[in-house]
């Protein structure tokens, strides 16, 4: 039985669309989840729905490279229903998991039923990464063509860095015989294995092992030799350091085919916030210096960090409360991360583009967590062109809310965030042209 | 961000680390203290300031002296003292720290005295504590990870005070694994407050944290140069596991490097003091001929150990949460 069209009309928001140079008060409509058109209503439009945007921002939904679902194996951390109704609270409509699963996302069959099941929630688009060895054990690689036909995007190690080089050699000449992205967390498997904090005066003061910034760089180091070697693509995940920062700079003008992302809480925190061993400030990577966060900050700027990214990690109570050194690392990010890029526009974006020509700070914030992510993972998401899959967020960029724990529908409560006032309320989010969130 | 063991009237509401006490503070601890030395020498040993408290020592990390030293100190108070070696981790053992906590403040504990493998661990337990509304509750960290032993960086301030009178003219030189050790922590947070005008850090670049100089320490690796006129000594213990391996290579040769002998020890002052936490590695750190020998006030340091721990027990019991 062939359904009416369904149609959306989202009225006279300020539609920001990096992708496309667009940042205008206009109307967007939609039809059978598509975007059919900007501005003026396509021939024939009748609205089955019409949203008011105004004062509103309408964006693209959100694209976001690392958010763990805890599925399968770690259901009591959280459950694909919790998280991907945190996902939509986030204005997050395309996710990419990663493979550190319980078991490890390293056979075809265990991303088919991932995929299926996300699928049959019908909210965020859940996009796998597959295991880049079997079991992130660093020996043998996957079956790295099989996992792509089953919907994995590229492959990576999570947090489990290879000891054996010849084996990252292997994975990424394989990886380019394919073309495939290989995602890698620059992280050397010895150094620093154990710490718990930033290298650096505060573990020193706290009596907390460190993770000393050559644990990224020296890995940078390796990757970038092999990647001159095989020409695999990469792609740098959780960029924590300036010098590393500055690696990947250089690589890039090199025209080493590589991206980075940074976690977005990484943005705004320093070691400083570990405060009194506050175990929510254990993250991996750890969070650094000053100079490390502004470095961060001025990447994402310049562009030399492609990505701002959740890397959502739910952690459970028992698990976190819990002396610093024995707390599971990890925050929940999948509704802080469009307030943490709009706290970025607002503090360092700003204060840049008073004195400089180009995209205004909204859009050059909005841009890290959609078009430009979508293109770092290959997908087609992340910008509103006529034709393109009718994901979006409606956004207050005004709207003050405090982070507590009860209002967050993600089973993850923990973040450094807890108790802060964040700009940047989403009140709806479309995918593929359906409302699925609305506050 | 507030101090987590100052109560709302900036009085000591739990002993966790010495850093951010105010120097008042420190010194009414030494002062307390002091009064204390004497009872010891009494035919009774005790006075009645914790009757009918009850002192519970949670040890997840073995330890005879310091338990011992603590178990002292509350009966010479009065104080009921309840023993518990919880060996295994907390994780491992099935109940969670913070479980074994709420049993144990549910049979009315007065007072926890802390020793934890985690740095940390007596932070989280105070926090808990306060969120719980138990802030009645007193902590009193005996050793947290790598973090802070402050009962042994105040009675350690007790024996400087007691051969050196003042702080502001002497020159204390730290001498071992800098690293892994608490005391050491404890000790620069407690010489700096009382404004000793040079602290120094003494060992092998594998042994020495980065960022001392923001603590206001000179590091010395070579220690010859080190102890050159210095008027206190406090030299490390060395734990076993990190004699041979990557850190150091063997016992032998950091004592040959490192171990404080009749000859590097008549470097300082004539007038030196050489103290040691223990226990002892002889050999290792320090040569027997030291250790026993007249300037060496390590088992003083025992003895004021005790009135030191009485005095920081009685100070926070009276303290209201």
């Amino acid at each position: 039985m062939k359904q009416a069209a369904m149609t959306l009309h989202i009225r006279n928001g300020r539609l920001v669309d990096p992708a496309n140079g667009i940042d205008a008060v206009t109307d967007l409509f939609i039809v059978d989840g598509k975007v059919a058109a900007l501005g003026t209503a396509p021939a024939g439009f009748s609205a089955g729905r019409v949203i008011d945007a105004s004062g509103l921002v309408v964006a693209p939904g959100l694209v976001d490279l690392s958010a763990r679902l805890r599925e399968p194996g770690y259901e009591y951390k959280a459950t694909l229903e919790s998280e991907m109704q945190a996902a939509m609270q986030g204005g997050v409509t395309s996710l990419i998991c990663p493979p550190d699963t319980d078991p490890v996302l390293d056979e075809p069959g265990l991303v088919e039923m991932l995929r299926h099941r996300a699928m049959n929630l019908n909210q965020a688009k859940v996009h796998p990464l597959g295991a880049l060895t079997m079991g992130l054990k660093g020996k043998a690689l996957t079956e790295m063509a099989e996992l792509t036909e089953a919907g994995c995007i590229g492959f990576a190690q999570a947090e489990e860095p290879i000891e054996d080089t010849t084996v990252l050699l292997r994975a990424l000449q394989y990886a380019k015989t394919f073309n495939y992205t290989v995602w890698l967390r620059p992280q050397d498997a010895h150094i620093g294995r154990g710490g718990i904090a930033h290298s650096g005066a505060l573990a020193s003061r706290l009596g907390l092992a460190g993770v000393p910034v050559m644990a990224e760089t020296i890995a940078l180091h390796t990757i970038f030799e092999l990647v001159r070697a095989t020409g695999a693509r990469v792609h740098l995940c959780r960029m924590s350091s300036a010098a590393g920062l500055e690696l990947v700079r250089a690589a890039k003008k090199e025209g080493l085919p590589v991206s980075c992302d940074v976690g977005a809480h990484h943005v705004h925190m320093t070691d400083a916030d570990i405060g009194f061993f506050d175990s929510n400030a254990r993250m991996t990577p750890p969070f650094r210096s000053q100079r490390d966060r502004d470095a961060i900050r001025a990447a994402v700027y310049d562009g030399t960090v492609d990505a701002i990214c959740s890397d959502h990690t739910p952690v459970d109570d028992d698990e976190k409360l819990l002396p610093f050194g024995e707390a599971s690392p990890g925050a929940t990010g999948l509704e802080l991360l469009l307030s943490l890029v709009l706290k970025w526009a607002d503090e360092y974006a700003a204060e840049q583009a008073a004195s400089a020509n180009g995209a205004g700070p909204l859009a050059r914030a909005i841009a890290k967590v959609t078009c430009d992510a979508a293109r770092v993972a290959g997908l087609q998401a992340g910008q509103l062109a006529p034709g393109a899959s009718a994901d979006v967020v409606v956004f207050d960029p005004a709207a003050r809310w405090t982070v507590a724990a009860a209002g967050l529908a993600s089973q993850g409560k923990h973040t450094p965030f807890v108790g802060y006032e964040l700009a940047g309320q989403v009140m709806a989010t479309i995918v593929a042209g359906r409302v699925a969130f609305e506050r | 961000m507030l101090n987590p063991q100052l109560n709302k009237n900036g009085e000591l509401q739990h002993l966790l680390t010495i850093e951010g006490l105010p120097k008042s503070v420190v010194n009414h601890i030494l002062d307390t203290a002091s009064s204390f030395v004497g009872i010891s020498d009494r035919e009774v040993k005790k006075v009645p300031l914790m009757r009918g408290k009850s002192v519970f020592n949670l040890f997840f990390e073995n330890s005879t002296r310091t338990r011992t030293t603590f178990e002292i100190a509350s009966k010479r108070l009065s104080a009921d003292v309840i023993n518990l070696n919880i060996q295994a981790s907390s994780a491992s053992k099935g109940e969670s720290l913070l479980d074994t906590i709420d049993n144990l403040a549910a049979m009315h504990a007065d007072m926890f005295v802390v020793r934890h493998s985690q740095s940390g661990a007596p932070y989280l337990i105070a926090k808990h504590l306060t969120d719980t509304r138990q802030s009645h509750v007193h902590v009193v960290n005996a050793g947290d990870g790598r973090h802070a032993h402050p009962t042994q960086g105040l009675l350690d301030m007790y024996t400087i005070r007691h051969y050196k009178k003042d702080f502001t003219n002497l020159t204390v030189a730290i001498v071992g694994d800098i690293l892994h050790s608490r005391v050491a922590r404890s000790d620069i947070h407690a010489l700096t407050t009382l404004g000793v005008p040079e602290v120094r850090a003494i060992g092998p670049h594998t042994l020495l944290p980065g960022g001392l100089e923001q603590m206001g320490v000179r590091v010395f690796t070579d220690i010859d140069k080190g102890l050159k006129d210095v008027d206190v000594i406090i030299m490390l213990r060395l734990q076993s596991e990190r004699m041979s391996g990557a850190l150091l290579p063997s016992a032998q040769e950091y004592f040959k490097s490192y171990g404080l002998t009749p000859e590097r020890l008549a470097l300082a002052k004539p007038d030196a003091i050489v103290m040691h936490p223990g226990p002892m590695n002889r050999g290792v750190e320090i040569d027997s001929a030291v250790a026993d020998g007249a300037q060496a006030v390590i088992l003083p340091q025992v003895t004021f150990g005790i009135a030191v721990r009485m005095a920081v027990m009685s100070i926070l019991a009276g303290t209201q949460g």
